[in-house]
């Protein structure tokens, strides 16, 4: 039983990197971002070029896929997402013709093949990178034997989930950030310069998807459309949750990720699946603004 | 009722019957008229019809390749009774519908008298009523669940049984595992494949201690890799398809402590590209039954190999059973032709799919013959254990193996469903 509940963790630990960036960019910005998949796919591809070129190891592709993917997420806000503040179906359109683009760019080996110039690492098919040794094997608590490289995935979402909260409700950006959340007008009136803060709050939350595209990379093989997936989940966590609550969030994955993992041990993997949707479905149903919303005033 | 042609009429029919006589003539015929070119011109137009693009282009693009380099090698050779074939190759993009069309206008529009490709049984799907319909002819790669029997497919990959038979009397017999689990991506063929083992492991006295599926394409491995360390069970038969799910599980399974000598992965599924693709040192250790690896020792095979390389011109290009199966394909498909034009006939699909009964051809991976009945291929069933550097070495030849598309419903050899007069479904 202690094993399923910390496969549960760690399943639900990816569901929180990926949730929290969805959770300030949907529930704070009001943006739907259907990229944050292909944000997520491009930490994984920083962790296979670095370990290809660089011989960085996960532990070092961790920053790096941080800043690439919050530095792609930077560049989608300002050109695109920030001229479609206040229309929420628009972003969703906009963001998710950014996803087919940035997909299919990655499968043309970044789009330079058209200027004839070729990656080595960044083809078109799977990619695959390895888990540090340290992380290797496993370690044992009351007799069961729990994987180090999940106790360390459960460790980083911990740590950046510390952090998000820290920002969010201890520094000044935070405080900017939750005004504009609460009315955005008000807040620019007030002195709050919006543009920015939207832009780096934007660009934080790609950063951490990307982190969790390193951590993903261990379990699986690296391909162009493995976030699409995941941004889904993303979007079920957020809503369970209650949009601007990131303790909902946390709570939100945490159960997610258990039900999934303890109802497949326990009966079958297909079951457990459809049982987290009808579980979220009933959760929407009684309280339409998630189980963490803030009292309306 | 009045029968005044009207202009309007007038105009509507005359625009119909201009269409007919002259735009589109091929649409409305059906015999073998339509194969005129075929028969008497210079260059034989054949189909290649593979995904070049989306997820499934690693794979499929082999295979297309494949069927390039045969057709190659057989030009180079003075072609087929000495006439040129020529390759109208297309792209499916890894849609089903996409293959639909891009089928649709190899048959009518290109007038191909043979395409060869698909990769995946819903690509197969796609285009079969094309070929059924205009009595075309389609050469399909890949090892595939069976329980299909089409006079206008040919069948180039193996079947259940030639991946069974051999594989689970040796886990049983040779590696002396009693304690079978089952483990499937969630559709029809794992769980056709699963069938068959269970009644194979019923006659060879062990057990199945499990018979678990996961959605297709799933890379969320932990709760099933968990269910197979604590369920006593002393193998593991994996029907698990996608590169994507195959890759994820034998990683999990390492990460989470099982090693193959323990607990030995057998699979149906993995070739040299799943392999390769996740990684070698997640599957060292693993075995795969197939009639076809790289690692094939016949000098054929090690010319292949090297041919393929040059092809490619990439050094590490791998050979694998369905591009194997993709290229000994056209050679049956040649030979087949080459009696057709021999004995004096048109040369049209119907023509040669008659003359493919009991074709035999050397292919590389050793002697491959057309079933006269169900239109499938004998082969040699092998077993091939993974090493560290991503090949197999051969651990098991079986006997050639008839193929039994009908095997998961109770085909033998003596009994078959499915005969050159159709499928007698009273059987099944």
């Amino acid at each position: 039983m202690i094993e399923s509940v910390f496969l549960g963790l760690s399943v639900a630990s990816i569901l929180l990197l990926i949730a929290l960036g969805l959770a300030i960019t949907y529930g704070a910005m009001g943006i739907i971002n259907m990229a944050h998949g292909e944000l997520l796919m491009i930490g994984a591809y920083c962790a296979v070029l670095t370990r290809i070129h660089l011989g960085f190891d996960m532990f070092m592709a961790l920053p790096v896929a941080f800043v690439m993917a919050g530095a792609t997420g930077a560049l989608i806000e300002v050109f695109i997402v920030r001229r479609l503040y206040n229309r929420l179906l628009d972003t969703l359109l906009a963001t998710w013709g950014v996803a087919i683009v940035l997909q299919q760019a990655i499968r043309l080996e970044f789009g330079l093949v058209f200027f004839g110039i070729h990656i080595p690492g960044l083809g078109s098919g799977l990619q695959n990178t390895g888990i540090p040794q340290v992380l290797q094997g496993s370690w044992q608590v009351a007799g069961t034997n729990l994987p180090i490289f999940r106790t360390f995935v459960i460790g980083i979402a911990l740590i950046m989930f510390a952090v998000t909260w820290w920002i969010y409700y201890r520094t000044s950006l935070g405080t900017q950030l939750r005004a504009i959340a609460r009315n955005a007008k008000m807040a620019a009136a007030c002195g709050v310069n919006v543009k920015r803060i939207n832009t780096i709050a934007f660009s934080y939350g790609a950063g951490l998807a990307g982190m969790a595209g390193v951590l993903l990379s261990g379990f699986e093989s690296v391909k162009p459309d493995m976030g699409s997936s995941f941004v889904i989940n993303g979007f079920l966590v957020v809503v369970t949750g209650g949009v601007s609550s990131l303790f909902g969030t946390l709570f939100a994955s945490g159960l997610l990720g258990e039900a999934r993992a303890v109802l497949a041990i326990i009966y079958n993997d297909v079951l457990a699946q459809a049982a987290v949707f009808a579980g979220v479905i009933l959760i929407i149903l009684v309280r339409p603004s998630g189980l963490f919303s803030p009292k309306q005033r | 009722m009045s029968t005044k042609l009207t202009r309007r009429k007038f105009l509507g029919t005359s625009a119909l019957a201009g269409v007919a006589a002259t735009g589109l003539p091929h649409i409305w015929l059906k015999d073998e008229s339509l194969y005129a070119n075929a028969a008497t011109g210079s260059e034989i137009d054949v189909g290649v019809l593979s995904s070049l693009t989306g997820p499934l282009e690693v794979p499929e693009r082999s295979l297309s390749d494949a069927v390039r380099m045969a057709i190659q090698e057989i030009n180079a050779n003075g072609g087929v009774a000495g006439r040129m074939i020529n390759a109208i190759v297309e792209d499916a993009a890894s849609d089903p519908k996409t293959f639909n069309e891009k089928a649709g206008k190899l048959v009518i529009r290109d007038r191909t008298i043979t395409t060869f490709g698909g990769y995946t049984t819903a690509s197969r799907l796609a285009v079969r009523p094309i070929y059924e319909k205009r009595k075309n002819l389609f050469f399909f790669p890949t090892f595939y669940e069976g329980s299909e029997c089409s006079s206008n497919i040919v069948y180039t990959g193996a079947v259940p049984n030639q991946q069974l038979y051999n594989l689970v009397p040796w886990m049983v017999n040779t590696l002396g595992k009693k304690k079978i689990f089952i483990v499937g991506s969630n559709y029809a063929f794992p769980k056709g494949m699963a069938q068959v083992a269970k009644t194979l492991l019923e006659e060879n006295d062990a057990e199945w201690v499990a018979d678990e599926y996961l959605e297709l394409g799933e890379t969320e491995w932990g709760a099933m890799v968990n269910k197979i360390k604590n369920s006593g069970c002393d193998a593991v038969l994996s029907n698990v398809v996608s590169g994507p799910s195959i890759a994820a599980f034998y990683r999990e399974f390492k990460n989470q402590g099982i090693t193959q000598t323990e607990i030995p992965i057998c699979a149906t599924v993995a070739t040299e590209i799943e392999i390769s693709s996740m990684g070698n040192e997640f599957a060292a250790g693993s075995y795969s039954s197939l009639p076809y690896f790289q690692a094939i020792t016949r000098p054929e095979n090690k010319k292949f190999v090297a041919d393929w390389k040059e092809f490619n011109n990439d050094e590490n290009a791998v050979t694998h059973d369905p591009q194997h199966s993709s290229y000994f394909g056209v050679y049956l498909w040649k030979q087949a032709s080459e009696k057709v034009l021999n004995a004096g006939e048109k040369l049209t699909p119907m023509a040669i799919h008659e003359a493919l009964r009991d074709i035999e051809f050397d292919a590389p991976g050793g002697l491959v013959k057309t079933h006269a009945e169900n239109m499938h291929t004998y082969f040699t069933p092998r077993i091939a254990q993974w090493g560290a550097d991503g090949q197999g070495i051969i651990v098991d030849e079986g006997e050639t193996l008839a193929p039994l598309p009908y095997a998961i419903s109770g085909e033998a050899e003596g009994n078959l469903y499915c005969t050159a007069s159709g499928l007698d479904s009273s059987k099944l």
